[in-house]
């Protein structure tokens, strides 16, 4: 009697595992691909007013990132726990440092961090700690950390905005900051900005 | 036939599972380039506290991964002293805890605390897990021989030998003041500890 190959005769077992393969659960795993979207995340209304102007966001509810003003957003996904993190603050903010001073970048290119695993205690201490400028979120259930695909940190996510607020990830990196000159050229020329 | 069918599937569940379960809920550094073992979720506590809030907290020596011996006693009247125990180096929890007190020694300084940190590795295996954290300015202790003394003593040692993820307030006299045996699997919340050392402070 001819005997199927196991593999194919269980089909009915293998084909749910692939769709498991394939499900959210699994995505969950894996950092964001270039030229991808984000994941559906929201971040709530900085209370300082400062940082509402510099998102260019308003009221008391929340935002989505793409719903910055800016045409590039770098975001940082960092832990005040984690030392890499720790010593590139300084580069970071050498960065915005860098932006801010330029007046044709600006307005074009924004940075936020999201403090996974970290409460709000927790980042408030290292923005205080590195003196951060830019607007700094907590994620202490590590909700967005999980829905960027729990990469290791620091982990930063370059999103290039339309017009129309469509947007696209352009950069999706674990650690290896480079210093603020060199990262920033970087951002240049994968967001096409210049 | 239908055996196989069944192993079959209960493997399949078991590897959507497995999936399922990866999201971890831990950031782990790029500081430890992939060198970090991941255990698995673990029994919250298993082990039976020796000591409570309000006792004179045991005094122990310890050796240091710089060298020196250092003793409990030591700060008897000068300063209050936080112990930090934790699990393992190079385990995901472990590595993203001591490097977050490595960056506030100021509220432990504005507290008149110093901080401890001990676990049940030898001295080589502290040192090359340290290092990746950067400079610490806390002694860390190795409790190694005999295994988990220390641990033992105060209650907090494990079945399998490694230490609960603990923390102990003592105030200048010794005294212990608050106790959290955390749940292994997770990080203590900072503003936990705080407010155990402003009350300390007072």
């Amino acid at each position: 009697m001819k005997t199927m190959n196991p593999i194919l005769r269980y089909k009915v077992v293998w084909i749910p595992l692939l769709i498991a393969l394939m499900s959210p659960a699994t995505a969950l795993a894996q950092s964001l691909q270039k030229g991808g979207q984000l994941p559906s995340i929201v971040l709530p209304v900085p209370s300082n007013p400062e940082e509402r102007a510099y998102l260019g966001v308003s009221g008391t509810g929340t935002f989505k990132i793409p719903q910055i003003k800016a045409d590039v957003v770098l975001v940082e996904i960092f832990s005040m726990y984690c030392p890499y993190c720790q010593k590139d603050a300084p580069g970071i903010n050498e960065l915005y440092d860098v932006i801010q001073k330029d007046p044709d970048l600006r307005d074009r290119i924004k940075i936020i961090g999201i403090g996974a695993g970290n409460s709000a205690f927790e980042v408030e201490t290292f923005k205080k700690t590195y003196q951060v400028a830019f607007p700094l979120f907590p994620d202490k259930d590590y909700v967005i950390h999980q829905a960027f695909g729990e990469a290791r940190t620091p982990y930063f996510i370059g999103v290039k905005i339309q017009r129309d607020k469509s947007h696209q990830v352009f950069l999706s990196q674990q650690g290896g900051f480079p210093g603020a000159q060199p990262f920033l050229q970087q951002i240049l020329k994968e967001s096409g900005l210049r | 036939m239908v055996k196989e069918k069944v192993r079959c599937c209960i493997l399949v569940i078991g590897i959507f599972l497995l999936l399922v379960s990866s999201a971890t809920g831990q950031t782990i550094s790029e500081a430890y380039k992939g060198n970090i073992y991941q255990p698995g979720k673990l029994k919250p506590t298993d082990s039976v506290l020796k000591v409570r809030a309000g006792d004179q907290a045991p005094d122990f020596t310890l050796p240091s991964v710089t060298g020196e011996k250092v003793s409990l006693n030591q700060y008897r009247d000068k300063k209050n002293v936080v112990l930090s125990f934790v699990p393992a180096a190079w385990t995901p929890v472990c590595s993203d805890q001591w490097p977050g007190y490595n960056i506030i020694k100021a509220i432990f300084d504005q507290h008149e605390a110093v901080l401890l940190g001990i676990t049940v590795d030898n001295i080589p295996t502290l040192f090359a897990w340290t290092n990746q954290m950067g400079k610490l300015w806390f002694p860390v202790l190795s409790d190694f021989w005999p295994h988990g003394g220390v641990a033992a003593q105060y209650g907090v040692l494990r079945s399998d030998g490694v230490t609960e993820r603990a923390l102990f307030v003592v105030d200048k006299k010794g005294i212990i003041r608050s106790i959290d045996i955390h749940d292994i699997n997770q990080r203590p919340a900072l503003e936990d500890l705080i407010q155990e050392l402003e009350k300390v402070s007072k």
